[in-house]
């Protein structure tokens, strides 16, 4: 397999480095000590194109292929966790619609989501509802006329204080299913939620809905479809976009490493050159080039359309989160007391790298499925030995 | 269609690979796979079959069984013919 990225990615590259080191990595720390991101900077990455990533060009999108893709995502992974959810939340909404919307959605929405006048988020966890996501309590019942009331609560929902249309997966006779909900939609209201760990600037809300009336045409896909395909989609293409992150950020912790074990002294040398500071150099930039290259396998799997790209991709965001939440820590280690203040970035990295391993899926479930994975390839090639 | 047969039972195969299964039975019901498979599915009908699952097609009429599944490609690829 040739990871060598074409000129196009590399220059690519270079942009949304550029972009991330002018627009974002000056701020981030301002952003998270007052919990939100500013306005300008969601209109920036909209101005950027940033909100376009994934659409196609026939509607109005930049339609980057997955590598170019995951290298923005790596890039404001460095610059703002907080922020890559948005890119997170706003692509799985850009993708339920791509794959399961209607003709009609495709027209409506996604130019809208392009340029950003329309913001994305998706509401699938609950108050009592985490990983056991098929087990949602939010539930839609049909109107005499043949549309729906929308009744529930969704809980931890990145950017939700600022999107304008939410996928939410609700039950519907009993089965999962996806809706696209306005927030000006009478009876849908939000709450904003502070004092987290991390993603303390991704404007998280809990989502109320107290018997909003939905469109019939307003679901995507069909009844039923709502979590295995839709959210299916959406999840899938969210543990991508983290996988990536976590490599920027990982990357952002290695940067400030370097810097600081090079400049400061103790003992009458630069801590680059004390061995056990190089053990940990080493063992961050080691980890951080095998999450890379998981993530761009998952990349070039994903541009062909190979089925494998769905494990693939859980197997990069497994390994990559674990990877930043170590390095991370290594980061903090070297930066000392240091890196426990806002002076440096790596107490946010560290800070954010804990919330990477629970969402899309925490490690334990994608654990669980890796397993399974491991188990039914080993028995296919013991059957093809076999035969 | 006895190819297509051979080939989508290879490919559930790696899904239900320690239980034998039959050509009318209903994968989703006897809960012989997870939700991981049926994006995988949708993958692999498009990948290799070169159409593509719409909105419209989300019916499991057309994907709980392997005879499910091959009339649902011979539908579609008539229809794109």
């Amino acid at each position: 397999m040739d990871f060598e990225l074409t000129s196009e990615q590399k220059a690519a590259h270079q942009e949304f480095r550029m972009f991330v080191d002018q627009e974002i990595m000056p701020y981030s720390d301002q952003f998270d000590e007052a919990q939100a991101m500013p306005a300008e900077v969601v209109e920036k990455m909209a101005k950027a194109g940033y909100l376009a990533a994934v659409v196609p060009k026939a509607h109005g999108g930049l339609e980057m292929d997955a590598t170019t893709f995951g290298l923005l995502c790596h890039e404001i992974g460095r610059g703002s966790a907080s922020l890559l959810s948005l890119l997170t939340v706003h692509g799985m909404v850009c993708q339920a619609i791509l794959k399961w919307g209607s003709a009609e959605h495709k027209t409506h929405w996604l130019p809208k989501l392009a340029t950003g006048e329309a913001i994305g988020a998706f509401g699938l966890t609950e108050p009592n509802i985490g990983s056991d996501a098929r087990n949602i309590e939010t539930r839609v019942a049909p109107t005499e006329d043949g549309n729906y009331r929308l009744t529930g609560h969704k809980q931890w929902i990145s950017f939700a204080q600022v999107a304008n249309l939410f996928l939410i997966i609700a039950q519907c006779e009993d089965k999962p299913t996806a809706f696209l909900v306005e927030r000006k939609t009478e009876g849908f209201s939000t709450e904003p939620m502070s004092g987290l760990l991390g993603f303390r600037s991704a404007m998280l809300a809990k989502i109320h809905m107290d018997e909003c009336l939905i469109p019939a045409s307003n679901m995507i896909g069909r009844i039923g479809f709502g979590f295995t395909h839709v959210a299916g989609t959406a999840l899938d293409h969210g543990r991508y976009c983290i996988a990536w992150g976590c490599v920027g950020m990982g990357q952002g912790c290695l940067d400030s490493s370097l810097h600081y074990s090079g400049t400061r002294e103790q003992f009458g040398k630069f801590l680059k050159d004390h061995q056990l500071i190089q053990q940990m150099t080493a063992d961050m930039l080691t980890q951080i080039k095998a999450a890379r290259l998981l993530c761009l396998h998952a990349g070039t799997l994903k541009d062909k359309g190979d089925p494998s790209l769905i494990m693939e991709t859980s197997i990069a965001k497994y390994f990559a989160s674990n990877m930043v939440q170590k390095v991370a820590e290594q980061a903090v280690q070297i930066h000392g007391a240091n890196g426990c203040s806002t002076a440096y970035p790596v107490q946010r990295y560290y800070r954010d790298a804990k919330i990477m391993e629970i969402i899309e899926g925490s490690n334990q479930m994608q654990q669980m499925i890796i397993a399974k994975y491991g188990y039914q390839n080993f028995m296919t090639a013991s059957r093809q030995t076999a035969n | 269609m006895e190819n297509n047969n051979a080939k989508i039972r290879e490919f559930m195969g790696q899904f239900i690979s320690n239980v034998d299964f039959a050509d009318d039975e209903d994968i989703f019901a006897s809960g012989l796979v997870n939700s991981l498979f049926a994006m995988q599915l949708v993958l692999f009908l498009e990948k290799d079959y070169g159409i593509t699952v719409e909105n419209e097609d989300l019916d499991y009429d057309n994907f709980r069984t392997l005879n499910a599944i091959v009339d649902f490609i011979e539908r579609k690829t008539k229809a794109a013919a």
